[in-house]
């Protein structure tokens, strides 16, 4: 009885995620495209033609700033208000526009030097943390320059 | 003959445009539009005549164009709305098109956004002072927008001080507000001016001629004796010099700079050099 009479789903139950899981692609684009009528049908829109924005090249400002180049309104002369008169300087300044002066930077230490500094530095701090019996690998350069003299300690096969 | 005097009847009817860069530093009346370069070469030569065959007819290449005060847009046009003199200023870097503005005289101050006005306090009321700014209704300002302002360390502000400032919000819509520090937190010199000194109206003309980069007349007073002013935007000028004297006659002159000549300017100044 059961198996002649299929239960009817409801709509809204086959729209739910897990009933469109066992569908197939097809299924899926036609249940789409039926939600997306009733959507459509649903929501108002100007049944007008699609008006073009003209674009327009003019901007209105009301702003004098724009226009003039105005000093900053406060002054003083004469050393009347020395921060006034500092701040003269620094507000005009901005506006003008000023020739940045390219300042090529000044290196303290050049590079060779750096690089010879870094090799012997490599030493002296490798020493610190060596043990004991790999200290005596170090030796000491001409210069001062701690470098490590890697005796390999390989498997020496006995001669019969 | 009957071809001028038909220009000529056109004209007076007042219905043609004319081009804005042959009217530079021209006076201007309120209702005349005005025909930016790109296009007047497609307005033809006589109105009315052939055009001129052009390859690229249809390919118009626009710049941005910006219209300042004394001007509206008008569809494709410029519309003059005050009487006065039509300025250009080339663009300096990057987008073209420059500005366009009429340089009018008024004595009424609209208040516009960015402009440092000087304002008297009229009120205080909670956390915002009422500062009158000259305009249609006075100006609002918090007393956060102070530098080093915190809920608990609150500014000295009494009625009836000077402030300094710059509008943050100024449109005809809205109360206009203002503050007195800038994007970046600092006060840059605003804030309330400090005590004596003498406060006078001017013309907002006058203000935007003392403040152009290359004014004569500042340099001269600079020269007298010590002294400090404060120029607002809406055309109040703050004075102080070491005596009371001293300061009434540089308000006096800056007050009646506006209609002198450059010379009577001179005698004036050698005078008071001398005395």
């Amino acid at each position: 009885m059961a198996a002649e009479r299929k239960t009817k789903l409801s709509k809204n139950l086959l729209r739910m995620k897990f009933m469109q899981r066992g569908l197939d692609s097809e299924t899926k684009k036609q249940l789409e495209e039926e939600e997306k009528k009733i959507i459509g049908e649903e929501h108002w829109y100007l049944d007008l033609p699609a008006l073009t924005e003209k674009e327009s090249f003019i901007i209105e400002e009301q702003s004098f700033l724009l226009c003039e180049d105005l000093l900053y309104g406060r002054m003083s002369f004469r050393g009347f208000n020395p921060e006034v008169e500092k701040l003269m300087l620094q507000m005009n300044d901005k506006n003008k526009a000023e020739v940045v002066e390219d300042k090529t930077e000044e290196v303290d230490v050049s590079d060779e030097e750096m690089a010879r500094r870094y090799e012997t530095l490599v030493g002296t701090i490798g020493k610190k943390f060596a043990k004991k019996r790999d200290r005596a690998n170090y030796e000491e350069d001409e210069n001062g320059g701690v470098k490590l003299i890697k005796a390999k300690k390989m498997f020496l096969k006995p001669q019969d | 003959m009957a071809e001028a005097a038909a220009v000529a009847a056109e004209s007076l009817a007042g219905g043609r445009a004319r081009a804005a860069r042959t009217v530079l530093n021209q006076v201007v009346l309120p209702g005349e539009e005005l025909l930016l370069p790109e296009q007047e070469d497609a307005e033809g030569p006589g109105g009315g005549g052939e055009r001129p065959l052009r390859l690229n007819a249809g390919v118009r290449s626009r710049v941005r164009v910006v219209c300042g005060p004394g001007l509206r847009r008008c569809g494709d046009r410029l519309l003059v709305t005050k009487c006065g003199r039509l300025r250009h200023k080339e663009p300096g870097s990057g987008s073209g098109g420059g500005v366009y503005w009429v340089d009018s005289q008024q004595k009424r101050y609209v208040p516009v956004k960015g402009d440092h006005v000087i304002g008297i306090v009229t009120a205080k009321s909670g956390d915002i002072f009422k500062v009158d700014v000259g305009g249609s209704e006075p100006a609002s300002l918090s007393y956060l927008a102070f530098e080093g302002a915190t809920k608990r360390n609150r500014p000295n502000v009494q009625v009836g001080d000077l402030i300094y400032g710059q509008f943050v919000v100024a449109n005809k819509d809205m109360e206009p507000e203002m503050v007195c520090i800038d994007s970046c937190g600092r006060a840059n010199g605003m804030g309330v001016i400090g005590h004596d000194g003498l406060l006078f109206k001017v013309t907002l003309g006058l203000i935007r001629k003392l403040l152009a980069p290359d004014c004569e007349i500042i340099q001269e007073v600079g020269k007298l004796y010590p002294l400090e002013i404060v120029f607002g935007m809406n055309g109040r000028i703050w004075v102080k010099a070491k005596t009371i004297q001293q300061t009434l006659i540089l308000a006096n002159i800056l007050e009646a700079c506006e209609h002198m000549t450059a010379d009577q300017r001179k005698q004036i100044f050698s005078r008071l050099a001398e005395s």
